[in-house]
């Protein structure tokens, strides 16, 4: 508590010394017209020590604030994992080693939610990056108004969970529903989004595609708009229509950059939160009434917020962690194994 | 995950010329033009990317008994300026606007500010382990929000800073991605001759940042900026936990709109409007930077 006191004071100090208010400009008022290496006056000293220390009080806000209120409650965490802190009773901390986790291990609403953010993790990521990368290549093409088609493919980013998901609900409502009634102009039966296993699953993820797809489409865009030109070329020498050369030159360019954001994507669906908690309404922290979309980032909350078992929820944010250290480590041996065959 | 983020925006470090010479070749060669087939499918995906929108002003135009029959309204009803009223009113979004406006104000103003420090001397100067300093910025992008999310909240109410902005505008103030963004602008857009030839006239490192970094960052500045004031805006997790209704940003009263027990569709749908309709109004003006920003290399937040 009083690490992060001080370091707001420190943050503080360097952020009114740093843009160059009065202090500063005073200082380079002072050296201004004088030749640095001249004499060993104070002037000079002060000029060296200003090459020296700036670098440091450049980037010390960033690691005070982000040490403060990042890693050094990430460590708290770990070591709340390792206690009983209950919300309704924090003054009583007791040393209770690993029992949360081996909780855990033995809890099915824990492995229900590592099950259920697997799979709507899987639900949500593999059809919104085949569509992105799917739109990114129309973009690509020459186009009227191409700045125009990115802004509207973008416009879901700008939408907050909160307001996506309220629109959702309705939209994937039981009786009156859009989607529902959509889907009787077909000739199926309505489907219970909120009740169902699968269909509340589906319409978790249907809320992450929509926002997420625009995004991931230009970041695909940007990586197509760097393939160089010849490989186009050669390639249409050799005879290959579009569709060829889109499988044997875009896609296998596209590699490091399907694969990062796989990684990205793969990050986001682990932290997923919002969506499940407003889609569930009054409710949502149980993530449906048979818990069917409650998530990982769901069940932490519930457990430590709702329950009111904060080591708990320490212990699974920190399983969290371990899950996407994994991941990232998973992540690095495939992309060098794809450096290696290019 | 982080070579794949280290190889990625390294694009723009090469010299401006070839990128622009490629953008020639590219344009007379590669770029076909887009048959009539590529814009009946961009719109089918135009029209999926806004009808939701489009919706919600529809739906929040309607009473609550008409959303729940079964023929969903296509159209524009007359309730809408009464739902906006009552919306505004019950969710508190008088307050929570004028909230997340200061909120996501002050953090996209310090998010700007430290990265561009940051990112310049990642970028120009050289110091002792700035590489390795460099990278653990990179790293920390990978640590999730939840993580901090219980020692704060003890932190916040041992301070009795709960239900107060600062606890939401704090551990967000700065930005990794922020920095790494800034650094790989300046790496290419400031040129070191212009820093050095300041050094050389004496100009202190306050100085150099404040009359030659500034004015080379400022068109990264504004996309970082925009981007930032997006990402604050619609910050869910930490401001749920850190607010109440009582004193909430307009995701927190949004929240609360969702989850009542008794909920009128059509006012929690104009209050979904109300709070997107700012971002919206901003992305009308400034999607462009926005898009090209996120071309640069944005990272989901």
């Amino acid at each position: 508590m009083t690490s992060s006191k001080e370091a707001l004071a420190h943050s503080a100090a360097s952020a009114e010394t740093a843009p160059g208010d009065e202090p500063g400009a005073v200082r380079g008022a002072q050296v201004r017209g004088t030749p640095p290496a001249a004499t060993h006056s104070w002037r000079s000293r002060l000029y060296r020590w200003d090459m020296k220390a700036s670098p440091y009080v450049f980037i010390s806000p960033f690691f005070l604030i982000f040490g403060a209120f990042s890693l050094v409650p990430l460590l708290y965490t770990g070591w709340y994992s390792l206690h009983n802190v209950q919300l309704s009773d924090l003054d009583n901390q007791t040393w209770v080693g690993l029992d949360n986790y081996q909780n855990l291990l033995s809890s099915d609403f824990f492995w229900n939610s590592l099950w259920v953010t697997f799979t709507i993790g899987v639900i949500a990521t593999v059809p919104q990056l085949l569509v992105a990368i799917g739109i990114a290549h129309l973009l690509n093409y020459r186009l009227r108004g191409s700045t125009v088609w990115r802004v509207i493919m973008l416009t879901p980013y700008a939408t907050s969970v909160a307001a996506a998901t309220l629109v959702f609900v309705l939209l994937f409502s039981w009786d009156g529903g859009m989607i529902n009634w959509l889907l009787d102009f077909v000739g199926i039966d309505p489907v219970n989004w909120r009740e169902s296993n699968w269909g509340s699953k589906f319409a978790v993820s249907t809320i992450v595609i929509w926002r997420w797809t625009g995004y991931n489409a230009l970041i695909y865009l940007a990586a197509m708009q760097a393939i160089p030109a010849d490989l186009y070329e050669s390639a249409s020498i050799d005879g290959a229509n579009r569709w060829q050369q889109f499988v044997h030159v875009t896609i296998p360019q596209l590699r490091p950059t399907i694969l990062f954001t796989a990684v990205v994507s793969t990050i986001g669906a682990t932290q997923l939160f919002g969506e499940p908690l407003l889609f569930g309404g009054a409710d949502g922290s149980k993530g449906g009434s048979e818990h069917q979309y409650q998530t990982l980032g769901l069940y932490m909350y519930d457990q430590g917020f709702m329950i009111g078992n904060l080591g708990k929820a320490s212990a699974i944010a920190w399983s969290m962690f371990l899950i996407l250290l994994i991941v990232a480590a998973i992540n690095l041996l495939l992309t060098r194994r794809l450096r290696k065959t290019p | 995950m982080t070579t794949s983020e280290l190889t990625r925006p390294r694009a723009p470090e090469r010299a401006p010329e070839s990128k622009a010479s490629r953008r020639r070749v590219m344009g007379a060669g590669k770029q076909m033009h887009a048959g009539p087939l590529t814009y009946v499918v961009l719109t089918v995906f135009a029209v999926g990317s806004l009808a939701p929108l489009v919706w919600t002003a529809i739906a929040a135009s309607r009473t609550s008994q008409r959303l729940a029959e079964a023929p969903p309204p296509l159209w524009f009803g007359g309730n809408l300026f009464k739902n906006l009223e009552t919306a505004w009113e019950q969710a508190g979004l008088g307050t929570a606007m004028l909230n997340t406006t200061l909120v996501a104000g002050t953090i996209t103003v310090g998010t700007v500010l430290f990265s561009t420090l940051a990112g310049f001397a990642f970028a120009k100067l050289r110091f002792r382990f700035s590489s390795v300093l460099l990278l653990l910025t990179i790293g920390t992008m990978m640590i999730p929000p939840q993580l901090a999310v219980v020692p704060l909240y003890l932190w916040m109410s041992d301070l009795n800073w709960s239900n107060q902005l600062q606890t939401v505008i704090l551990p967000t103030l700065v930005s990794a991605f922020g920095t790494f963004f800034m650094r790989q602008y300046l790496v290419q857009a400031l040129p070191s001759e212009l820093i050095e030839a300041a050094r050389v006239d004496g100009a202190s490192s306050v100085r150099i940042v404040w009359h030659v970094v500034f004015p080379a960052a400022r068109p990264a500045m504004a996309v970082l900026g925009l981007l930032t004031f997006v990402m604050a805006w619609n910050d869910f997790l930490w401001p749920i936990l850190a607010l109440n209704q009582q004193n909430p940003t307009v995701q927190v009263a949004l929240n609360a709109l969702g989850t009542g027990y008794i909920p009128d569709q059509s006012v929690i749908m104009a209050g979904a409007l109300l709070g997107t309709l700012p971002l919206l109004i901003a992305f009308l003006l400034f999607g462009k930077q926005i898009v090209g920003g996120i071309m640069q290399g944005a990272i989901k937040g």
